[in-house]
């Protein structure tokens, strides 16, 4: 039988069909924070909104502790996480620090160290 | 016959349509990246394109995971955009070119390619960034315009060398479609970045930079990478390559690169801007 599981990269989860089976709910709710009714309704009762869309209690749990990376192991995928990131303001940076242990600004100085800010590429 | 007159790669980063509808364009921190973009819209301003064939990726706007095609492509007269969950602002419908759309589906289908037909799709910001930077001041709606979609968030997705068949393919069917056309092709998305993970913010420049060159000279060159490879040198969004693949594979042959700019970060993103012109 042909190989599909891809090999291990350090800091990445693969959102393959084994994840997204995981995450399909937190997922569904995620993207109904494309419309405002749901972003209110979340709001307004962040519990009652997650049981609507049947999380499972760990996955309640992350959303809790707002931990993108454990959010991420169960299933999570990045485009749907990005509308739940939306609700609270946070954007790429905010969230890339918040994976990577690092401040906003620590994050930011890393990106440019790799671009911009690299000495050798002018 | 129709012509397909150029390709474009543009990034398609929400912050960039966030600085437009700022005018941030002279910011300091944008200065450099929106620097390529005047002389683009001059070129397409004299050679006035009728048709732009859009390569993009929906992030889930449209195509959430119950149903998400691998390659689709948009028959519609016409496509809304709508909110995103996280601000950017919607932007006016884009129009369609259904004959067209329905002229490529009918060859796909009969050259082996079978991708999902859409006759009412929402385009996200893969597909309104890119046109926003090209025509601004929604000039985009002086032009009819066919989105097709690649898979770019859950794998398995479809590999670069795959991408690049569909794009040899399209292009194919534009060529022989009977309408004097002119076609204009973009490739969005990329270069380097990794939104998710301990690994975020992971950069590449050199990788980048010899992507852009191959996409120039030997675009063959990166049918050897698996997805994998991708994300192993570039980072887990290096994948959006799929859709320079695809706008490289409709020009075929040799090409003059008229225009490049590659400016590194852009938020997360390495951002690579080309203009390829067919020669002859």
């Amino acid at each position: 039988m042909t190989e599909y599981k891809m090999k291990n990269v350090e800091g990445t989860i693969h959102f393959d069909g084994e994840m997204a089976t995981k995450g399909f709910r937190f997922n569904k709710m995620c993207y109904s924070f494309n419309n405002e009714e749901g972003r209110q309704a979340f709001r307004d009762d962040p519990e009652a909104y997650m049981e609507q869309y049947r999380l499972s209690e760990e996955q309640k749990q992350a959303v809790r502790d707002k931990d993108i990376i454990r959010m991420l192991e169960l299933g999570g995928s990045i485009y749907y996480m990005a509308k739940f990131a939306g609700i609270f303001g946070w954007n790429m940076q905010v969230i890339g620090g918040m994976q990577s242990g690092r401040t906003t600004e620590e994050f930011k100085a890393y990106l440019d160290s790799q671009g911009r800010g690299k000495k050798s590429n002018g | 016959m129709a012509k397909i007159i150029g390709g474009i790669t543009t990034s398609h980063i929400p912050a960039i349509g966030v600085a437009m509808d700022k005018g941030l364009e002279n910011d300091p921190y944008y200065r450099d990246l929106f620097a390529i973009y005047p002389p683009i819209r001059q070129w397409l301003n004299d050679e006035k394109p009728d048709i732009a064939v859009l390569f993009y990726n929906d992030h889930g706007l449209e195509m959430f995971l119950d149903k998400k095609p691998t390659f689709a492509i948009g028959c519609a007269p016409e496509y809304q955009n709508a909110d995103e969950g996280w601000g950017i602002k919607p932007i006016p419908p884009v129009t369609g070119e259904t004959e067209l759309s329905w002229h490529i589906v009918n060859h796909l289908i009969e050259h082996d390619f079978d991708p999902t037909v859409c006759q009412e799709i929402k385009v996200d910001h893969g597909a309104t960034v890119p046109l926003t930077l090209l025509w601004p001041n929604f000039a985009y709606q002086g032009i009819k315009v066919i989105p097709i979609s690649i898979n770019c968030e859950r794998h398995p997705m479809p590999k670069p060398s795959r991408s690049y068949a569909l794009g040899l393919a399209i292009g194919d069917a534009i060529r022989c479609w009977e309408r004097d056309a002119k076609v204009v092709v973009l490739g969005t998305g990329g270069l380097s970045h990794q939104l998710d993970g301990q690994r975020a913010g992971i950069l590449n420049a050199e990788f980048d930079n010899y992507c852009m060159d191959k996409l120039v000279s030997d675009p063959e060159a990166l049918c050897v990478y698996s997805n994998l490879d991708l994300i192993e040198k570039g980072g887990a969004q290096m994948v959006e390559l799929a859709m320079w693949m695809a706008m490289r594979g409709c020009i075929k042959g040799e090409v003059e690169e008229r225009l490049r700019n590659y400016v590194s970060p852009i938020s997360n993103t390495a951002v690579g801007v080309q203009l390829l012109i067919p020669k002859a």
